[in-house]
């Protein structure tokens, strides 16, 4: 399980520039945001919180397809099948590799994006703890997505069809937290929510995603 | 008395629908008839909401089917997944499109109610917004279907994302719930009777109600036939290349 973590966070930083595509997609829409509503700052900081929660929800999903896209190609998804290794453990392993390289750089990103949209000063622990609480959730659902559609020649559009409605407990609560923290009310009950989903989603997507992969393997 | 499950042999299902389906069909209308023109003319209107009260007998009718048939497809997914019969799986199928507009017509009446009582058509309110989000999981799913080509491989895939999808629609509803409180009514039709409508608008509205699932019932009827046909339309044109 190690050793395809491993190879899938090589894969992911030296081949085919998915690395940086979800940072640099939620940079752009961070400003194109801007762009939008217009530069005033009270109006933005009053929203910062919502458009970074659903910014990394988007930069979370345009990765999404390549998760077991590239192994079915190749054929060694395949091989990942056939080998010892139950099929709940590759799903895990593979949503962890996705976390690793999409949702954590984007927690990371958060918050200096946080800053070029005047995130009033208390609510930057709390966007950041939100996010990395909740992102975990985003790339399991996003594996049980993927799996789902893995099959499919353009399965793209279908993928976030059918993820989107998925995230949006997920979105309610994590946005809920950060708008909270931001502006200074108590926060407990939907950051325990929060954490309780994710809880919920690990637990138990795993063996979803593995059913239907091995569907679409048969 | 037979069992159940001899209906899942397909030639049974179809000749058997096929004798109910009139019976259906003509008592679904005549419900509608009897409950839409009871509802329109001969109720009184309601001493705040006016006439408008009476969009009422399409508005919940409408909503709990679109609600029901979710719960009709996860059952007949359980079913597939179980029992691997072929039937369940297409009446799942057979289903969806026809909760998906249900939910549209829910939504659609709930707007127009809306426009006069509340003065907007649309409300990020906790009812609203997660009908909002069963319609989105209803186009999922049926978009899911139409995209995998192989019958079985689709069956199994689009029963996972029904259970899957149901765990996801309950948990958005609670959410929604915490995210905003709604302008919406409780329920009207709950059955310790604290809330409920009135009794003069409460027959007739039970007779729409029949009324909107039969007419479901008989849709999905229909629709799981002609889903039975094509499929084994395909097997028989199959069988003739190869022969």
């Amino acid at each position: 399980m190690i050793a395809l973590l491993r190879r899938d966070l090589v894969l992911a930083v030296r081949a085919g520039g998915g690395f940086g595509l979800g940072l640099a997609f939620f940079l752009i829409l961070v400003a194109l945001v801007a762009f939008g509503v217009g530069p005033g700052g009270a109006l933005l900081a009053r929203i910062a919180p919502g458009i970074l929660w659903v910014g990394a929800l988007l930069a979370c999903l345009l990765s999404l397809d390549r998760i077991f896209a590239l192994d079915r190609e190749d054929g060694s998804l395949e091989l990942l099948a056939t080998a010892p290794l139950p099929m709940e453990g590759i799903v895990s392993v593979k949503a962890l590799a996705h976390w690793i390289t999409t949702g954590l750089p984007l927690v990371v990103a958060a918050p200096l994006l946080g800053l070029m949209l005047s995130l009033p000063g208390p609510g930057y622990p709390w966007l950041f703890l939100s996010l990395l609480i909740g992102t975990p959730a985003l790339s399991v659902i996003g594996t049980f997505g993927a799996a789902l559609t893995v099959g499919l020649k353009r399965g793209g559009l279908l993928l976030s069809l059918i993820v989107l409605p998925l995230y949006v407990p997920v979105l309610i609560f994590g946005a809920e937290v950060a708008r909270r923290g931001a502006e200074g009310q108590a926060l407990q009950t939907p950051l325990l929510l929060l954490a309780g989903i994710t809880c919920g989603t690990l637990a138990l997507l795993p063996f979803a995603s593995a059913a239907v992969l091995r569907v679409n393997l048969r | 008395m037979s069992s159940l499950w001899e209906y899942a042999n397909p030639k049974k299902f179809v000749e058997t629908s096929q004798r109910v389906l009139p019976w259906v069909t003509v008592l679904s209308v005549a419900c509608l008839v009897v409950g839409l023109v009871w509802g329109f003319f001969f109720t009184p209107e309601d001493y705040r909401q006016g006439a408008t009260v009476k969009i009422i007998y399409l508005h919940v009718p409408s909503a709990l089917v679109a609600i029901n048939a979710w719960f009709m497809m996860l059952l007949a997914s359980l079913i597939w997944l179980i029992r691997r019969h072929h039937v369940s799986a297409l009446a799942a199928r057979a289903a969806a499109p026809v909760g998906a507009v249900m939910t549209v017509i829910a939504l659609a009446t709930g707007a127009i109610w809306g426009q006069p009582m509340w003065g907007t058509w649309w409300v990020w309110d906790p009812r609203l917004t997660s009908f909002l989000i069963l319609f989105l999981f209803y186009l999922g799913y049926i978009a899911l279907w139409a995209a995998v080509e192989d019958g079985d491989t689709a069956a199994d895939l689009t029963s996972i994302l029904c259970i899957v999808g149901s765990v996801f629609a309950v948990l958005s509803r609670y959410a929604v719930f915490f995210w905003n409180q709604g302008l919406h009514q409780g329920a009207s039709l709950s059955m310790d009777a604290e809330e409920n409508v009135a009794d003069v608008f409460y027959y007739p509205l039970l007779v729409c109600i029949a009324g909107f699932v039969l007419f479901f019932v008989a849709l999905v009827l229909l629709r799981t036939q002609t889903e039975i046909r094509a499929r084994r339309m395909r097997a028989l044109m199959a069988r003739e290349r190869m022969g």
